[in-house]
């Protein structure tokens, strides 16, 4: 009976739980291959800025005089140009997303100053 | 003859999230006449080509559609690769096979639960969805992205899948063979999906040639055209015949689809059997210079990219034609002598994508 083809979906979708989560309260699953964040090891990084001009969004900001490094997260489109180009390999693409926010998210970071070192 | 009213139709409304603009000028029930208007999400992305690198244009022209994303980062590609010279290791060409024919069923899927959703059968429209979850699942496994996915690059492909990941891939699609199976059959036998659809919105042979309609769109009005006959890719060690239908009406047009879902599979199949091991991208110095047309099969039909390269990184000119873009007439032509109930219908069948028409 061809009518009462979806019957079945339908009886079966009753009493199935939800096929959606409620994600953010609840851990979304990620692969292992999963382009979610940016993440920098900043004692590694030069501040050369290469990730900077390659970004195709615009959303790495370098300042080599101050040593800071800092990423734009809503402006970042996880297409993990910036992790190819680096020099030092520094950056890497960790597989969970963000928090969602409303606003814009600016992380920054900046390099450790070694103890025996003045702060110029 | 009566009086004439014109119904504005769009840039919202509620069959699809996209902003087209009709003008329909309607004679009682009838539509005489339709008056397109686009442009509403223009966002100069073929302008963006004199800033960027010609490497990394790759990550805008993926971002021009957000459902057949990979196809275009690939034309893209292979426009420029043709340019240079360069040639891709096989192992890449079978990759990008592999993604373009997944994202073909995506694609498809997503389509069917539209239609499904225009006429009116909402939970036949879930269940394309989640389907068509299982091969996002695949794509962020295999790429890392669920619909842009980044790994189409100049010279190859920045990704490889091993052996396991591609007998999964297969797996996959078994069994997705099997639950698409029952809700195609929903599609081509039930009373009420056929009673929208058989006879509706009709594009004869002719009319498809003079208005040059593309892709599924040409196919199910009886013409046998498909790019992927020109062998780009590894298409030309593939074996497959174009899917055609002659009655070019809206349910010729479902048929065309939910037929190029198998044939989609089936390529798949191919594709993770005949993959020879190896490199997956192929190295490569200088510039472009020079010009290059390419037309490749997407999941709306046929996409041309043409390049013009000046031997500078940044290149002089990227033109996209999407295939929505040609379809247009076809639509405006369906869309004469029907009813303003079937109007939702027909836009759909013509698989509108405005987002990349406007680019
Ligand atoms: S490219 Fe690497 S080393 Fe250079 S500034 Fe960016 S993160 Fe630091
Ligand atoms: S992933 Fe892409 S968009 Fe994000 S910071 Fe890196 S280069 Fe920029």
């Amino acid at each position: 009976m061809s009518v009462l083809r979806f019957s079945g979906y339908i009886i079966k979708n009753l009493f199935q739980k939800p096929a959606t989560s409620m994600y953010p309260l609840k851990k979304q699953k990620c692969f292992d291959r999963t382009r979610g964040h940016i993440s920098i090891d900043i004692d590694a990084c030069v501040f050369c800025g290469m990730c900077s001009r390659k970004c195709p969004s615009g959303a790495i900001g370098v300042d080599r005089q101050v040593k800071q490094w800092d990423i734009e997260r809503l402006k970042c489109i996880q297409c993990s140009c910036c992790v190819e180009v680096c020099p030092k390999k520094c950056l890497s693409m960790k597989n969970a997303y963000t928090a969602p926010s409303v606003g814009s998210v600016k992380d920054v970071f900046h390099a450790r100053v070694p103890d025996n070192q003045p702060n110029s | 003859m009566s009086k004439r009213t014109i119904v504005p139709f769009g840039p919202q409304h509620p069959v699809l999230p996209e902003p087209i603009h009709l003008d329909l000028v309607l004679e009682d029930e009838k539509v005489v006449e339709a008056i397109p208007s686009i442009g509403f999400v223009h966002r100069g992305l073929e302008k963006l080509v004199e800033k960027k690198e010609f490497t990394e244009y790759v990550y805008v022209a993926e971002r021009i559609c957000g459902i057949c994303s990979f196809m275009h980062g690939m034309g893209y590609c292979q426009a420029v690769e043709n340019i240079m010279g360069i040639k891709i290791p096989e192992r890449a060409e079978y990759l990008r096979t592999l993604w373009a024919e997944l994202s073909r069923i995506h694609s498809h899927l997503l389509w069917l639960g539209l239609l499904a959703d225009a006429f009116g059968f909402e939970s036949l429209f879930m269940h394309c969805w989640k389907l068509r979850e299982q091969i996002l699942d695949v794509f962020e496994s295999t790429t890392g992205g669920r619909v842009i996915f980044s790994v189409c690059k100049i010279g190859g492909v920045r990704k490889d899948i091993d052996q396991d990941t591609l007998k999964g891939i297969v797996a996959v699609i078994d069994k997705m063979q099997k639950e698409l199976k029952e809700l195609t059959d929903v599609f081509i036998e039930d009373y009420s999906v056929k009673h929208r659809l058989v006879g509706v919105g009709v594009l004869t042979k002719q009319e498809a040639h003079e208005v040059g309609a593309v892709g599924p769109m040409m196919r199910a009005s009886g013409i046998n055209q498909d790019m992927r006959k020109l062998g780009y890719a590894a298409y030309k060690y593939l074996d497959f015949e174009p899917v055609v239908e002659n009655d070019g009406d809206c349910y010729a047009r479902t048929l065309v689809r939910i037929r190029e879902i198998y044939q989609s599979m089936d390529l798949i199949r191919q594709c993770a059997a005949k993959m020879p091991e190896g490199e997956i991208e192929e190295k490569f110095k200088g510039m472009p210079s020079g010009e290059r047309f390419e037309r490749l099969e997407q999941p709306r039909g046929e996409v041309i990219y043409y390049v013009k390269a000046n031997g500078t990184k940044f290149l002089d000119r990227v033109r996209v034609r999407t295939p929505t873009f040609t379809n247009v007439p076809a639509l405006l032509k369906i869309l004469q002598g029907c009813d303003l109930a079937d109007v939702p219908m027909m836009v759909l069948t013509i698989d509108p994508c405005i987002s990349c028409t406007e680019r």
